[in-house]
């Protein structure tokens, strides 16, 4: 029976706009929740807390923040990484110099900081495009680097430009055990989760969609494609700002500047393409990939019996290697990444037993 | 001979203003001429076709009409307002749509999507309002879906309602492109060869389409086409070119026995 | 005054090791429509191999030939295994797959040669002399004459071989050139090939320089506005481009720097190069089409 949709037809445009529409979906969506909400807090260790669930939960967003700019407007950029710095140490600031700021509106601050930054960055779109876009990209990744090294005030006087966690409180609740971090940042994840899937399917997301695949014909439509992109940046850059808080202040505690290079953009673009550009699940395989794979590869050289030879720099250099080569076999062999895998699974599923 | 000035539309819609007229066009690439000083006009709900061979500046015409390219001289007057130079999206503003020569299709967006996006300009609500669907944006996504699935009856597509558009024959690509251009409801639909790479039975099922466009919404269309014996059918009105100038203007009647298209562009053919 | 030249010279002799890198850029997105991010991972990669093997015994010349066959090799596989896989895709297509080749031979280069810097010995004296009151490095003399051949000999093999030839045909023209019976596949091998002797050429300058180590793979960085300013389609435009960038980037990071703070000169380019585009969105020297619908 858990397969079967027979008598589940959509029968008017409104249960089409539902969130899912299958009963399954909706049976498979609550028990995820649950799990994540209240399963997993219950039996977690802190070690899943600190080094899987939470960076899979911040790359996931960081991932959403990018997929949406890049995945759906077909805007390519290089500099996420920056955004997130922006982020970060917008909301860094904010509770700093605004003491009665709560957490979440510092959080949703740093968002906005980054959402301005991103635009400001985006107004070359409206001459240049395709490629040659990476350059205004990369231009926000260098200049946004060095100007939180540079100027210490960002820091609080710090002079490498580090930046600490304030106090995790909200509502009078302590966040700031492993647990408390993890259902922090779930929670906010799961929101702007939420609000993308209903932006990418609203009249927005589908002149993204249509600037991406045909820019001449978007504007033939009427579509005000400076606006349209503008406004893919400023989502990008909001979401990429929250991820960037996140990161520093739920996942790591403390970070600088250097954090945000320009190797952290490229982990972000490989996340979604690997997960799948314009796919909103893609951003959870291709992040769960990303943070599982390292730790697998050290668990099986781990296991591996004569492993004197092998040194953690090695072991680097072959992820660097298998990274890499993920990336070409996946462009090569499936564009459309994870999701798209997932998705062919899902629907031999739905119509097994029967091959086709 | 001057054929522009001799035309001899004789009916009652000569009376009335044309819906779109241009006047003296010029567009140049890098010096490289594509049209030469061409004036015509169309009248409002009847079939204008553009004929002339390859290279010819058709489809460079229908691009300055709606503002793809920008002509060097002229004026484009459409409905009664004079431009020098149009934009894409001003023209589509104004009631302009269009369909292309290539295929340019959101291809990775499904059948319906690609139509909803023809409907663009008929919503007034915010992408705020979308995002968080309150305010104007329900009723507008519920009245442009119902819009977009009687478009979709009317052109047979229900069966790739959700296909991506990239994975569709090319015949009802072509057919999706064509929906997703009226389902802008638009006063003027610039069709650059709706039915190119067709079989007979395919151009023949096209036709009727834009017969029933033309017909039922008194939709205004100028279209590109080669195959003479659908153009003579199907239109009103030709306009012949050659070598970006103007050869012909008349009724298909009128053209067909004109020496200078007889000579330039029919006598090759025949 | 003579303190400006100085810096102007210096910057335009700095910008020439740019332009260096960005020749083997313009190569390949000639002959093959691919913007190559892993060049600087070639350049890293062919130095590496050069003074493993130099520092293993073998003679200058013989390190050369053999790090030259290595990458041969090094295209050939990367014409078998991702520019064949993936011909007719877009460009961004193309360019993330370089990105992840970037990935793969930057590993490569370390878990085949380690990750520890190596110094290199050209037998180029460092002593500074002076022309006309102002401070000349000789290396740096001597970097932008092997710069200098380095474009004759590479116009020369594109004008009056019929390898070069058949290039430039491909180049100009993909349908023609196939139809004429020249085959993509060999042509890619010999143009990612060339573009590895450049990479290599461009390594032992930059690593005798600056050491041989994991950074060199980053001018790819610096070669990324050269390329938009000169356009990536022109040869002369690198050299221009590298000569703009390196000239104002010296001047900025003396000038600007002193009232911003110093550390300019990474994303100093990147501005340039979008004011750059702004103004002429296809470069200096490329050409801005109007697209045909
Ligand atoms: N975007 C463009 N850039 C350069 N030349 C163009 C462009 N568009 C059209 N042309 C040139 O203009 C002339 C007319 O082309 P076109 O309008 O496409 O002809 P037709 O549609 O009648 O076949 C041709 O010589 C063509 O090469
Ligand atoms: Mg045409």
């Amino acid at each position: 029976m858990l397969f079967t949709e027979a008598g589940q037809l959509a029968t008017s445009y409104k249960a089409e706009q539902k969130l899912f529409r299958l009963r399954q979906d909706y049976v498979a969506f609550g028990i995820l929740l649950f799990l994540a909400f209240v399963a997993l807090p219950y039996w977690g260790s802190d070690y899943w807390f600190n080094a899987i669930l939470i960076p899979f939960l911040v790359l996931s967003l960081a991932g959403l923040g990018l997929n949406l700019l890049t995945g759906y407007a077909g805007q390519l950029s290089l500099g996420s990484a920056a955004f997130m710095a922006v982020g970060a140490f917008a909301t860094y600031n904010l509770e700093l110099r605004i003491p009665d700021l709560p957490l979440l509106f510092s959080i949703l601050g740093g968002g906005l900081f980054a959402a301005a930054s991103s635009v400001i960055f985006g107004l070359p779109s409206a001459r240049i495009k395709g490629f040659y876009l990476i350059v205004s990209t990369l231009a926000a990744q260098f200049f946004i680097q060095w100007l939180f090294t540079k100027f210490s005030w960002f820091s609080n006087g710090s002079t490498s430009g580090v930046i600490t966690a304030p106090p995790l409180v909200m509502a009078g609740y302590d966040f700031s055990t492993p647990v408390g971090r993890y259902l922090l940042t779930l929670s906010i994840v799961a929101s702007l989760f939420l609000i993308a899937r209903n932006l990418v399917r609203s009249e927005l997301g589908r002149h993204w969609m249509a600037v991406r695949d045909r820019d001449t014909a978007a504007a033939v439509m009427g579509i005000p494609i400076l606006k349209t992109k503008l406004l893919a940046f400023g989502m990008s850059g909001f979401i990429l700002g929250i991820a960037g808080a996140l990161w520093a202040f739920t996942y790591l505690g403390t970070v600088e500047p250097h954090g945000f290079d320009l190797t952290r953009s490229f982990q972000i673009l490989f996340i979604i393409i690997i997960g799948g550009m314009g796919s909103l699940l893609g951003n959870f395989l291709g992040a769960a990939f990303i943070v599982l794979l390292p730790i697998l590869l050290s668990q099986l050289i781990g296991l591996l019996p004569a492993n004197h030879w092998v040194d953690i720099g090695q072991l680097e250099n072959a992820q660097k290697i298998i990274f890499g080569g993920l990336i070409i076999f996946f462009l090569i062999k499936e564009p459309d990444g994870l999701a798209r895998l997932w998705q062919r699974c899902r629907e031999r599923a739905r119509i097994w037993p029967l091959r086709y | 001979m001057d054929l522009g000035s001799t035309e001899l539309t004789s009916t009652a819609h000569t009376l009335l203003p044309p819906l779109l007229k241009l006047e003296n066009i010029s567009l140049a690439f890098k010096g490289v001429k594509a049209i030469t000083d061409i004036s015509f006009e169309v009248q409002a709900k009847r079939i204008t076709a553009l004929i002339g061979p390859n290279g010819a500046g058709k489809s460079s015409l229908l691009n300055v009409i709606n503002g793809v390219y920008q002509p060097q001289a002229g004026t484009i007057t459409f409905k009664q307002i004079p431009h020098k130079q149009m934009t894409p999206r001003y023209a589509a503003q104004q009631g302009i749509a269009r369909t292309f020569q290539n295929i340019a299709l959101f291809k990775g967006m499904s059948v319906l999507d690609n139509l909803l996006t023809g409907r663009t300009l008929k919503r007034h609500s915010t992408w705020l309002e979308q995002a968080f669907r309150v305010g104007r944006a329900p009723r507008e996504d519920r009245s442009n879906r119902e819009y977009v699935e009687q478009l979709i009856d009317f052109l047979d597509l229900t069966a790739w309602r959700k296909t991506l558009v990239g994975t569709l024959p090319y015949g009802i690509q072509k057919r999706v492109e064509l929906g997703r251009a009226l389902a802008a409801e638009p006063t003027l639909l610039l069709l650059d060869e709706p039915m190119a790479g067709m079989n007979a039975q395919e151009k023949q099922e096209m036709s009727e389409f834009i017969r029933a466009i033309n017909r039922e919404f008194g939709t205004t269309i100028v279209l590109i086409e080669h195959d003479l014996s659908v153009v003579m059918s199907l239109s009103n009105h030709l306009v012949v070119l050659d070598y970006g100038k103007k050869i012909g203007d008349g009724s298909p009647e009128e053209v067909r026995h004109n020496p200078e298209v007889i000579a330039a562009y029919l006598g090759t053919r025949h | 005054m003579n303190f400006f030249f100085e810096v102007l010279v210096g910057g335009l002799l700095a910008g020439v090791m740019y332009s260096l890198v960005a020749i083997g850029f313009v190569l390949i997105y000639k002959a093959s429509g691919v913007f190559n991010f892993a060049q600087g991972a070639m350049v890293l990669f062919a130095a590496l191999t050069f003074v493993s093997l130099l520092e293993r015994g073998v003679p200058f010349w013989l390190c050369f030939l053999m790090t030259l066959a290595v990458m041969i090799v090094l295209a050939l596989g990367i014409e078998r295994w991702v520019l064949a896989p993936l011909a007719n895709r877009s460009p961004i297509t193309l360019f993330m797959a370089t990105l992840g080749l970037s990935y793969v031979i930057e590993g490569l280069a370390q878990l085949l040669w380690g990750a520890q810097v190596h110094g290199l010995e050209l037998g180029i004296k460092d002593e500074p002399f002076i022309i006309g009151g102002i401070f000349l490095s000789q290396f740096d003399l001597f970097a932008a004459g092997i710069a200098l051949s380095l474009v004759i000999i590479l116009s020369i093999f594109f004008n009056k071989t019929q390898i070069g030839l058949s290039l430039r045909a491909v180049a100009d023209d993909t349908l023609a050139a196939l139809a004429v019976g020249i085959r993509l596949p060999k042509v890619w091998v010999i143009v990612w090939s060339v573009a590895g002797f450049v990479g290599l050429v461009a390594g032992l300058l930059w690593g005798a320089r600056v050491g041989v180590q994991f950074s060199l793979s980053l001018i790819v960085l610096k070669a990324l506005p050269v390329l938009i300013i000169g356009g990536f389609t022109s040869i002369e435009g690198a050299i221009v481009g590298g000569l703009i960038v390196g000239a104002s980037e010296k001047l900025a990071e003396v000038y600007l720097g002193s009232v911003i703070g110093g550390g300019i000169e990474n994303w100093f380019p990147y501005v340039l190069a979008l004011g750059f585009l702004l103004i002429r969105p296809a470069g200096l020297f490329g050409e801005q089409a109007i697209e045909r619908v």
